[in-house]
């Protein structure tokens, strides 16, 4: 292909494949500008990885170096030692991150699908209004309403249970949003045909719309995943056997300078979940992102 | 009399049409209710108790005492520390909240023209800050206040300053540094909306331009893109005033907590301060009611300037 084009330069192939508009020096410095921006924003996490491979003496090395000269993963292995040495084991804390985020996660796209099919596809009265106060909540973060969130949930006896992160988690506005947007794309013509052929709600519920959402499925997981997952509960949970994965590591992270490899560790364990998360699933994530926008 | 008579048949006749709509989609209700009552529990009535609870004096031990407007009367005439909050919290959101907006728009629109593979990349490098737990405590090793920190390190080596900066217990550097953090972490939910949405863009509208005379790459950003991203631009402004008025975790990680001065102190951190600190829930609801009110008033005004954009 390549020989092909050189053989006949009068066609100006590189020329032609360029978008309308585009000057090939604005394209050099804006994208490497863009470049330099994206070196400064990975920096950090570059950083951090970085010092969690660096062994103790490397780590209080003056003046500092950026990279390791002798990685290790002492670091990870030192802070799995600590973390069997609590008196809570290290499997209670995985269990409950487990069963916290699975359990949230089904629920929230279980509880979110069933909504948001109605609000995409059905007109009855309430329902715009419901999906109107649905993304106002869009703009509350969880700091603002956790005081009468507490008040409520200790009203329910649910305080240092699993329920107080999990049944907040499967009402989460933006899992409704993102799910009632996409199903929105779904041509009216498929639901009207499986009308016709005689199948009720529940049928073009389970047998149409499902499957055909997958994509946001996926969506709905990894941000509930990254939400459960950071989701440290210190208000609602105090027993330590409770405790999640995250909010346990963050107590080895302030325990002091002799820890500061584990905390390193820390940081990049916490970081790299959610992270790869959303690698594996960064197709779907934008196809349903697509469809995100606000209409009105 | 005639045109009340006819008003109230009209209006019955509508309600009527209601009941009859709500009736035939009973099952709608059914699949509605679930998500719907937790929603209520969980997110509705939270904003009406707070609401409620700004009215009276409550430490959850007593029971709650109504005492009127007596908490806003004290946040806004005798809180000096709520208003040095407001102050923060407003100086945060004017800053960050429409640069982390353009920037999370301006980078997406970029990376839209690369390459498929590097874009995916990008779109990682980008968003990973934003998902990555607590990692911008990071940024205190980068400024910390004596001579190992990297940045005074840089900053004694090049001569610019002869002794050690103390980045987050001095009062003039805190909320500068602790805006480049949130800066470094505001590509989140919206700037995937607007890679997804510029993906979506029919490509024939920019050759059109072309014909039309669109000249360069900003005139068409001005003319054709902008327009079609309208609805997304409009999901990304919330998202944006979200995380704006919400500062909290990061500069109570970084700048301490109460910081020097209260001079890191958001709205968000005095609310966490009288409702987890000195359980004066009535005295918090009122922050919450006033941030509330703040974030929809913005909201609103946002995406009014919105509808004009691009025409």
């Amino acid at each position: 292909m390549g020989k092909k084009k050189t053989d006949k330069p009068y066609k100006k192939p590189l020329i032609k494949r360029r978008r309308p508009n585009r000057s090939i020096g604005g394209d050099i410095a804006i994208y490497f500008v863009l470049f330099l921006i994206a070196i400064a924003m990975v920096f950090p996490m570059v950083y951090a990885i970085e010092a969690s491979l660096k062994p103790l003496d490397e780590l209080f090395r003056f003046p500092p170096k950026i990279f390791a000269r002798n990685p290790t993963f002492d670091n990870f292995s030192d802070l799995f030692v600590t973390m069997s040495q609590s008196w809570v084991s290290f499997s209670r804390y995985v269990f409950n991150t487990v069963f916290i985020t699975v359990v949230g996660t089904v629920g929230h796209i279980l509880l979110a699908s069933l909504a948001a099919f109605v609000l995409a596809k059905y007109d009855f009265p309430g329902g715009k209004l419901f999906f109107g106060i649905v993304v106002t909540a869009l703009l509350f973060n969880g700091y603002v309403l956790s005081i009468p969130n507490y008040i409520i949930i200790s009203k329910l006896h649910w305080v240092d249970t699993y329920w107080s992160i999990i049944i907040p988690a499967f009402a989460a506005p933006m899992g409704l949003f993102l799910m009632k947007q996409f199903m929105e794309g779904i041509p009216g013509a498929l639901i009207e045909a499986a009308k016709i052929d005689g199948a009720g709600i529940g049928r073009i519920f389970l047998g149409i719309i499902m499957p055909n959402v997958k994509p946001a499925w996926l969506t709905l997981m990894i941000f509930s995943i990254q939400n459960l997952w950071n989701n440290r509960a210190s208000m609602y949970i105090y027993s330590e056997e409770k405790k999640t994965l995250v909010f346990a590591l963050q107590q080895i992270q302030s325990g002091g300078i002799a820890r500061t490899g584990q905390a390193a560790a820390v940081s990049v364990v916490v970081m790299i979940v959610p992270v790869i998360c959303f690698i594996a699933s960064e197709s779907q994530v934008l196809e349903t992102m697509a469809s995100s926008g606000l209409k009105d | 009399m005639g045109y009340l008579n006819k008003y109230f048949i009209l209006r019955k006749h509508n309600l009527q049409v209601t009941v009859k709509k709500m009736k035939q989609n009973k099952l709608c209700y059914l699949f509605l209710a679930p998500y719907a009552i937790l929603f209520t529990v969980f997110y509705i009535l939270p904003v009406v108790s707070s609401i409620v609870l700004s009215f009276t004096s409550y430490n959850i031990l007593e029971p709650a005492k109504f005492n009127g407007v007596r908490n806003y009367i004290n946040l806004i005439l005798d809180d000096d520390i709520f208003l040095t909050g407001v102050k923060n919290t407003f100086l945060i959101a004017v800053i960050t909240g429409p640069l982390g907006y353009i920037m999370a728009f301006l980078f997406a629109w970029l990376i839209n023209e690369l390459p498929r593979w590097i874009r995916t990349i990008a779109v990682i490098i980008f968003y990973a800050p934003s998902i990555a737990g607590n990692l911008y405590t990071i940024f205190g090793v980068f400024f910390r206040g004596d001579a190992y920190g990297y940045f005074n390190a840089f900053l004694i080596n090049l001569g610019i300053i002869e002794t050690p900066k103390l980045w987050f217990t001095d009062p003039t550097y805190m909320l500068p540094i602790c805006m480049i953090v949130i800066l470094w972490m505001s590509l989140g939910t919206g700037f995937l909306s607007f890679v997804a949405g510029l993906q979506g863009v029919d490509r024939s509208q920019f050759e059109a331009g072309y014909m039309d005379g669109i000249k360069n790459r900003w005139q068409e950003l001005w003319y054709i893109t902008l327009p079609n991203m309208k609805p997304m631009l409009m999901f990304g402004a919330v998202m944006s005033i979200t995380s704006a008025f919400g500062v909290c975790d990061v500069t109570m990680a970084l700048c301490g907590y109460p910081s020097t001065d209260y001079a890191a102190r958001t709205v968000v951190t005095h609310l966490f301060d009288y409702g987890f600190s000195r359980f004066e829930m009535g005295y918090a609801s009122a922050i919450a009611t006033l941030l509330f009110i703040i974030m929809i008033l913005c909201n609103k005004a946002i995406q009014n300037l919105l509808q004009k954009v691009g025409t």
